[in-house]
């Protein structure tokens, strides 16, 4: 360094603290291990959550909340040069990041990650997952197409179906009696201001923890002596196959945006009948289709069944947010085996209702 | 829970001439490609942002505005219209003459208005006055007069063109 530079890299440093920051990315280690891999899908979801905030500005320059939202999108779609790549991108990013999230949170889940002291951890992910699909589900309605209406409609069905208040909540929700320009402008508020102030605090949190407490080890290679045990740098090393992971995701994206382009469906009219096979988004299949297979059950039709439905998903979630305060000993003794046969059947039960919805949907 | 580790320190080896040479070509190499990634996502930004800006330069290239009944306008008046993109001007005087102008003030592109009592164009940002059959600047800050058009009026309306 020249004396000049010198000089100006102590000035930045005596007021930002520089080289504390330097000292502390090179004492920060990660663990290398058989389970290595799945450290990065953490990584993963924050690049695509990156794409989703630039693509979605790029969206939100043309866009038209209110009565003319299918019109914007469709000019955004046909008539901006590129529009199609950036809303196809937005949505692809928005599967895919929901998608590295789940991934992250069972390989959380079965590396036994959420143990003492990453409780914080655990639960301030499962916001971020409840935010993260709140996310989804009001930007699905803001293209104002067929399917994206009745995809609202039916979705709001569910939290309208909760004894005494749920018509309430599903009036506040819609803005109304029915699912229309006001929904989409309240869900529109949602979608870009009122989710990114709860997220952006909450993934803040969650990434100082990360910091905090550093890598999780699964319990096998826990039980090593320290030894044995190997490590990275974080810097450079980690971070160098962190942005190659990056780059193969911005190149999955790219790929799958351009080849496989979001399509726009008809203007949404609620006098024209609803499209064949209509169905929510993937990861909103497992819970519409236990609903379905609910309501088949003789005694459970109608609104028992579901009643039963939202009790039973309800529960399942909350034990699964729970698991840190049941299985919280450090030693795999019968509540740690309790709760990978617990993550095992919920993953089964997740994979199974997916796969039924789409068969029947075919 | 971070544990420091004592790695030992990397000690460098003088690196042999060709493998300065090949260090050298791939960083060149990951540079370029680098770049190649840059363009190809700052293009389709670009362009999608520019796409308003693209499709008023089709409307900027009007040469001719038809304004339909604008010969009925009363003398002693104005009628405010869009030549292209911009706002102009279509002053019907007290003596019978018309006379189409740009209406944008050449100081700092405010929309100025015709001023019927004192006869004169008048832009309310800074104060600049314009003569209202020429278009040349009279007073005040703007540095150039106004455009004019060629007006030519008949039965069912008023054609205003670039001169």
């Amino acid at each position: 360094m020249t004396s000049k530079t010198a000089s100006i890299y102590d000035w930045v440093d005596e007021r930002l603290g520089l080289t504390e920051l330097a000292d502390f990315a090179r004492h920060k280690t990660v663990p290398v291990h058989a389970q290595s891999f799945w450290y990065y899908w953490g990584g993963i979801s924050l690049f695509l959550f990156l794409v989703q905030c630039f693509t979605g500005v790029l969206l939100l320059v043309y866009y038209h909340p209110g009565a003319d939202a299918y019109e914007s999108v469709r000019q955004i779609t046909f008539v901006m040069h590129f529009g199609w790549l950036i809303r196809s991108a937005h949505s692809w990013s928005a599967n895919l990041m929901i998608f590295s999230i789940l991934v992250h949170m069972f390989s959380v889940y079965f590396m036994k990650a959420y143990r003492k002291p990453r409780e914080f951890g655990w639960l301030s992910g499962m916001a971020l997952l409840g935010v993260a699909s709140v996310f989804g589900f009001s930007g699905y309605l803001l293209p104002m197409d067929d399917l994206s209406y009745f995809a609202t409609k039916v979705g709001l069905q569910i939290p309208a179906a909760i004894p005494w208040i749920g018509p309430i909540i599903g009036n506040m929700l819609r803005g109304g009696l029915e699912v229309n320009e006001f929904t989409v402008q309240r869900f529109f508020a949602l979608h870009v201001v009122v989710l990114p102030a709860l997220f952006l605090p909450l993934f803040g949190f969650h990434l100082w923890l990360v910091q905090r407490h550093g890598n999780a080890m699964p319990p096998a290679e826990e039980a090593r002596p320290f030894l044995q045990r190997k490590t990275m740098p974080f810097f450079p090393n980690f971070l160098r196959k962190d942005l190659a992971m990056w780059l193969i995701s911005l190149n999955i994206l790219a790929l799958l945006s351009s080849v496989f382009p979001w399509s726009l469906g008809k203007q949404a009219d609620m006098l024209v009948p609803a499209p064949q096979g209509i169905h929510p988004e993937w990861y909103f299949m497992s819970p519409f289709e236990m609903l379905k297979l609910l309501g088949m059950v003789k005694w459970l039709q109608g609104e028992p069944g579901e009643i039963a439905g939202i009790l039973i998903f309800t529960l399942g979630i909350l034990l699964w947010v729970l698991i840190p305060f049941y299985d919280t000993s450090k030693e795999s003794g019968r509540r740690g085996r309790a709760a990978h046969y617990f993550g095992l059947i919920a993953v089964s039960a997740l994979l199974a209702t997916t796969a039924i919805g789409y068969w029947t949907i075919r | 829970m971070s544990q420091v580790l004592n790695i030992p320190p990397i000690v460098k080896e003088p690196a042999e001439p060709g493998e300065q040479a090949s260090r050298r070509a791939f960083l060149v190499a990951a540079g370029a490609a680098g770049l190649c990634y840059t363009a190809a996502l700052a293009y389709p930004i670009y362009r999608y942002l520019a796409s308003p800006e693209e499709m008023e330069s089709s409307a900027t290239a009007v040469t001719e505005v038809t304004l339909k009944d604008a010969q009925k306008i009363p003398s002693g008046s104005v009628l405010m219209f869009k030549f292209g993109t911009a706002p102009a001007m279509l002053i019907h005087h007290e003596d019978g003459r018309w006379v189409a102008l740009t209406a944008v003030c050449t100081h700092l592109g405010c929309t100025v208005q015709y001023e019927p009592q004192a006869d004169r164009i008048h832009c309310g940002c800074h104060g600049g006055v314009y003569n209202a059959y020429t278009g040349a600047n009279v007073s005040g800050p703007p540095p150039k007069p106004l455009k004019l058009f060629k007006v030519a009026v008949n039965e069912t309306g008023v054609n205003v063109s670039r001169t």
